[in-house]
């Protein structure tokens, strides 16, 4: 048993230099498969590094008595430090227990870092000598290119490259298989009349209704992590990437931090939950003073994100919260109008939605629910997945724990 | 109406306007030459020098003070008789009709006025004009002041009218209209305008629409007029998007839209910079750059993007480094430029993505945009169209408007006039139109010390114009042979060439003025603003569309309208005519006697030498000047054969088959050329039992011969002649009139009525340097054709080959008809 101790640095959010609690991973480098390795699927993206590693029942009582040990401490500091803006988190809400992979069982964690820290990912991995007991692991996203070289340099790992998209649809399936009837969802609307005449906007009466996503294809899958990927599935290994967008997850954030000054995505959000989109943005009725009936235009759609901002009187009436709720809503409107056309366009009816971004984010999910509904008379299905892109790390692990033992 | 005046006040011109619109002028003329004038509006100057020198005594640097533009605003307000407003968030647009009166020399052959130079008759005609004012919606009051305190008879000759309102702000500022000018606001919907307003400035103005090519030469590219504008989709960028697909005049579908639009990008920006107002954000995003702030697809795969086929300066999210710098907890310090710049590639990517996957949805090529965001920026138009071009795979095209701001302005004002507005083309008038510019419209009131600066268009009312018939392919006809917006040799050349004329033009219209005492005043101004707009011209030469000869031509002719000179060449015309006429017997009798085929050889010869009497090239204006020049002179000066363009033997050869059934001849110059060259030929033409058309000018343009003239030369021309008399009496021989205005020829927007004689033409024939050279060189027709001229400009000579008075004779059988042609 090899704990590997990644430390780093975080700063509380007033964003001075003064430094914040420090934040301790411990990579569970567990030695149990055959050839001495941990299983590690890193999935690293433009904004976020997602890691998985897949921790089996060990036979060794010491051993396993020192892991749960460790998982311990992980778990309750990360629970202690849910909201310090810390730089480094477990998702320890979506571990998932009991999993089957290769026919071994075990429990799969989840861990995520900002990609801006990889080089104190590198200053610690090289100090703990993460090389000796880890030769290779499983990578994906963009950084598998951008990193590869450096990994096989610094830390002499190398990296087991998978296709993000071929990854995230196996993942997809595989975490429906596993995880089913739990795993996929969408928003209902209990009174679908009555809210017809209204604007598709986050409501609180949706609730979540499990879908049974039996025969799901074909769909289009739309990823949103830092930017957007748009994916056409027709099949389990017929599917083409057919856009995306550069709106996307980091465009929120990026745009969340300069105007409110927040530093983490959950603060971002936090924020916008207490916010009023409406303060910001022109809506119709500003415009038209209610209904443009004419074109069937509801009087509080948003006409112009941020349309409102130009004008002096206005920028004195609203808060961060309300800023940060307006570029929510920017974005997830404006992924939602591309995804719905990029559905009428291929005329497929069901669409599912993965990401980071939609991770702590029901405000996103009930807006895309509801806006996909309205705009296509309800032909479209919106569909969630609970563990979002984490799917597509757990089939990176299945896929290496495989194809390496 | 029809007078006889000998000193004439001009009836339009800056010089009879309204009392604002003279301070204006007067402003710019002081600006320009203060003592001259002064003494003419000594109110004016007085109150203009206080507010000079209190300018000056509160600011330090006198020297920074900049005078206005010599624009006139509000134009010809007084006669405003109908208007129309569109209200945006940012812009408002007031449209008003108008009718002027201006002078136009009426020829006349009649003996008893002794000194033709001196007395012409000047008739005076009515025409109509639309004027559009762009400004700032923050100065609708301001403007709506303006225009209550210049209206003939106030509010109560406005009481009952209706003016028709569109924009978000039409409701806002309905009472407001109401009670200032007492008009009553009938609100029109927002996107039946845009999609009318569209329709009509594809139809009627040259060039409104082109695509850009940042750093691509050329910079503009012009679309050529098209018969069969539809379908095609609009995207108007206001505050927010709508998209609207439009299939015919009158029908169009809202097909969707995104709320990512100019609001957000004014209002973010707003947010993120201390930029004030849009302009300034602009400004800010020019000098930015947006890697700083954004995501790229390299920041993610590294340098092994290659691999990925993704280019590595693609854009993966906008802003997303903004968060990798917070989550290092580094102060957030990002270079305001950087953010702008980002700011607009986010809006301007995404419009770009929505719009053509709207554009692929519903199968349209041709997208044009409209709307306050673009305002013919240059970096936001390369933005959009990179977007479009890479989101729709180069399948869809991003179509620009030079006027995009007053879509919904003119279309407010057609629902008002719909039961005319078909009868009538309209075209821009040059003199009173604001180049085509990324400038900010911003309306400062008068009375402020600062300079304002508002763009207007104005429109003349013509006769209904459509493509000439003959044409093989109307779709892809372009008029000019040389784009002087691509072609930097020739624009350079043109340009010198057009500078160092200009006094002769003066001269001319002085001359044809003599007892005015106004005249050399006018002249003054007609030769500053001239040069001014070729200055403009060298830097800009996209600012009117396509800068052609032919616009340039046109260009003079607008100006000389404007300051009220109609028809400078009026008397050297009628002179060259009487006396070319008095040597129409023998030129007829001496090719009559001639043998075949020298007779039909000296016929052409005889066009290509009557051709050389132009007044418009300065090379034969200095010959005509010093010696005595006739048809004899200008035979000898026509170069030896083969021609620089040779078909002579083959139209000899074609001559020996049968007789054409009906021949159109497009004629140039008046005199030798008209009397000598072209009428012996149509004679020819004639005893061979073809049909012959005269298309002339309907106005003047140098020495060119107008339709009127040609009526009167005709029938002097059949007394000489009887068959030409007998011709003329059976309507064998028949004056037509083009609706062109300058020496060059559009064939794609022709007089309807000349358009509709034309379709049994089989023998078209087109005559003058700028008719065949300039315009029209490679045109494909579906009839033969005939193009004839002599080169009177070396450098052009050269370029194509040739030397001084290089001879075009062009002769092509008929081409077949291409799609897209009008049956």
């Amino acid at each position: 048993m090899i704990f590997l101790r990644y430390v780093v640095r975080s700063y509380s959010h007033n964003r001075s230099r003064k430094s914040g609690p420090l934040c301790i991973f411990r990579f569970n480098a567990s030695v149990f498969h055959g050839k001495g390795m941990p299983w590690f699927g890193m999935d690293i993206g433009g904004t976020l590094t997602k890691c998985a590693y897949f921790e089996t029942k060990s036979a060794n009582p010491d051993l396993h008595h020192q892991e749960t040990e460790l998982i311990k401490i992980v778990k309750k500091y990360f629970k202690e430090n849910p909201r310090k803006g810390v730089a480094g988190q477990a998702d320890i809400r979506l571990q998932m227990d009991n999993v089957s992979i290769g026919g071994r069982t075990g429990s799969v964690h989840f861990i995520r870092f900002p990609t801006s820290l990889m080089d104190d990912f590198f200053a610690i991995a090289k100090k703990h000598q993460l090389g000796k007991f880890i030769s290779a692991l499983g990578a994906t996203g963009g950084g598998a290119y951008k990193f590869e070289e450096r990994f096989a340099t610094e830390l002499n790992i190398k990296f087991a490259k998978f296709d993000e998209m071929d990854t995230l649809l196996n993942g997809m399936r595989l975490v429906v298989k596993m995880n089913r009837p739990k795993e996929v969802y969408y928003w209902y609307n209990p009174h679908p009349d009555e809210q017809n005449c209204n604007p598709p906007q986050e409501k609180d009466h949706l609730s979540r209704k499990e879908y049974d996503l039996n025969d799901p294809y074909p769909f289009v899958l739309v990823n949103i992590g830092s930017g957007v990927s748009i994916l056409a599935v027709y099949g389990p290994h017929n599917y083409k990437r057919i856009s995306g967008s550069s709106l996307g997850g980091g465009t929120f954030l990026g745009l969340c931090c300069l105007l409110t000054g927040c530093t983490t995505f959950e603060e971002a959000i936090a924020l916008a939950a207490k916010g009023d989109h409406r303060k910001v943005d022109k809506l119709v009725r500003d415009i038209y003073g209610g209904d443009y009936k004419k074109f069937g235009l509801p009087g509080d759609l948003v006409a112009s994100s941020f349309g409102n901002m130009n004008l002096p009187d206005h920028r004195l009436n609203i808060s961060k919260f309300d800023l940060a709720r307006a570029t929510l809503v920017t974005i997830t409107n404006n992924i939602g109008n591309i995804a719905l056309m990029w559905a009428v366009n291929l005329k497929i009816s069901r669409v599912v939605f993965v990401g980071n971004f939609l991770r702590v984010n029901p405000i996103s999910a009930k807006l895309l629910g509801h806006a996909m509904s309205f705009w296509s008379r309800g032909t479209l299905e919106a569909l969630f997945l609970e563990h979002e892109v984490r799917c597509l790390l757990l089939h990176l692990l299945k896929h290496y724990i495989i194809g390496s033992s | 109406m029809l007078l006889k005046i000998t000193t004439f006040r001009p009836a339009v011109s800056i010089l009879q306007c309204s009392v604002a619109q003279k301070l204006v002028a007067v402003c710019c003329a002081a600006a320009l030459r203060p003592p001259s004038i002064s003494h003419r509006y000594p109110g004016f100057i007085s109150e203009l020098n206080h507010r000079l020198y209190s300018t000056m005594d509160k600011k330090e640097h006198p020297k920074s003070i900049v005078l206005p533009e010599t624009i006139n605003v509000f134009r010809n307000l007084t006669n405003a008789k109908r208007f129309a407003i569109d209200i945006g968030g940012s812009l408002t647009k007031i449209a008003y009709y108008s009718t002027l009166q201006y002078r136009r020399a009426n020829y006349s052959v009649d003996k008893e006025s002794s000194s033709p130079s001196e007395e012409h008759n000047y008739e005076l005609s009515e025409s109509a004009r639309l004027h559009f004012v762009k400004f700032e919606t923050k100065y609708i009051e301001h403007c709506l002041n303006f225009v209550k305190a210049n209206l003939v008879g106030s509010k109560d000759i406005m009481m009952g009218k209706i003016i028709k309102a569109t924009g978000g702000g039409a409701y806002k500022y309905a009472s407001l209209i109401q009670e200032k000018l007492g008009l009553s606001v009938e609100k029109e919907d927002e996107m039946g305008c845009l999609s009318k307003g569209c329709n009509f400035l594809l139809k009627n103005i040259s060039d409104e629409a082109f695509t850009y090519h940042r750093h691509g030469n050329p910079e503009y590219e012009f679309q050529n007029a098209d018969p069969n504008i539809f379908p095609y989709m609009l995207v108007n960028i206001g505050s927010g998007v709508s998209i609207l697909k439009v299939t015919s005049e009158d029908s169009y579908e809202r097909i969707g839209g995104t709320a990512t639009g100019g609001g957000t990008f004014w209002g973010l920006g707003t947010l993120l910079t201390k930029a004030k107002g849009f302009d300034e954000l602009l400004e800010l995003a020019e000098v930015g750059d947006h890697r700083n702030t954004d995501m790229l697809v390299r920041d993610i795969y590294g340098a092994d993007y290659k691999a990925h086929g993704l280019d590595s300066e693609l854009l993966a999210s906008a802003f997303g480094k903004v968060c990798d710098s917070a989550k290092k907890g580094q102060t957030l310090n990002f270079n305001e430029a950087d953010v702008a710049r980002s700011l607009l590639f986010t809006i301007s990517n995404d419009i770009g993505q929505i719009a053509s996957l709207y554009a692929m949805m519903h199968n349209l090529k041709k997208v044009y945009f409209g709307g306050y965001f673009l305002r013919n920026h240059p970096l936001t138009m390369h933005t959009v169209s990179f977007a479009i071009n890479y989101w729709s795979k180069g399948q869809v095209q991003s179509l620009f408007l030079r006027h995009e701001g007053y879509l919904g302005a003119i279309g407010a004002f057609l629902k008002g006039t719909e039961q005319d507005g078909e009868d009538y083309s309209w075209a821009e008038n040059y003199a009173g139109s604001s180049a085509l510019d990324p400038q900010p419209a911003v309306w400062i009131d008068s009375l402020k010390d600062d300079p304002y600066c508002v763009s207007q268009l104005e429109l003349d009312r013509d006769v209904q114009r459509t493509f000439c018939p003959l044409l093989s392919n109307p779709a892809q006809y372009i008029p000019d042979t040389v784009d002087l917006n691509a072609d930097h040799e020739a624009r350079t050349y043109w340009l010198d060439c057009f500078e160092s004329t200009i006094d002769k033009f003066v001269d001319a219209a002085v001359a044809s003025q003599a007892d005015d005492e106004t005249a050399v005043e006018r002249a003054t101004h007609f030769k500053e603003k001239y040069i001014k707009r070729l200055q403009h011209l060298r830097n800009h030469p996209f600012a009117y569309g396509n800068l052609t000869v032919r616009s340039l031509l046109e260009t003079i002719q607008h100006y000389m309208k404007e300051f009220d000179f109609p028809d400078p060449y009026i008397s050297v015309k009628q002179s060259e005519n009487e006396a070319s006429l008095s040597q129409l017997q023998s030129r007829l009798e001496y090719l009559d006697s001639l043998p075949f085929p020298q007779q039909y050889k000296e016929i052409v010869v005889g066009m290509l030498a009557g051709n050389m009497f132009d007044w418009g090239a300065k090379a034969i204006v200095d010959i005509m000047k010093s010696e005595e020049f006739g048809l004899t002179e200008a035979v000898r000066k026509i170069p030896d054969r083969p021609w620089v363009i040779d078909d002579l033997d083959v139209w000899i050869e074609r001559l020996q088959g049968p007789p054409h059934q009906q021949a159109a001849i497009f004629i140039d110059n008046s005199g030798v050329d008209i009397i000598l060259g072209i009428l012996p030929f149509s004679r020819f033409l004639l005893l061979r039992g073809t049909k012959v058309m005269l298309c002339a000018n309907s106005e003047p343009a140098l020495n060119d011969v107008t339709f009127k003239e040609l009526e009167v030369i005709l029938n002097q021309a059949g007394m000489i002649c009887p068959k030409i008399r007998e011709a003329l009496d059976e309507k064998r021989l028949i004056a037509m009139e083009t609706a062109q205005i300058g020496p060059c020829l559009d064939l794609s927007r022709l007089d309807s009525k000349l358009a509709k004689a034309m379709i049994n033409v089989d023998l078209l024939v087109i005559e003058g340097m700028g008719r065949t050279v300039h315009s029209n060189l490679n045109a494909d027709f579906t009839c033969e054709s005939l193009r004839v001229a002599v080169i009177k400009n070396k450098w052009l000579a050269q370029r194509l080959g040739g030397d001084m008075f290089a001879a075009v004779f062009k002769y092509r059988p008929p081409m077949l008809k291409k799609e897209g042609a009008i049956e």
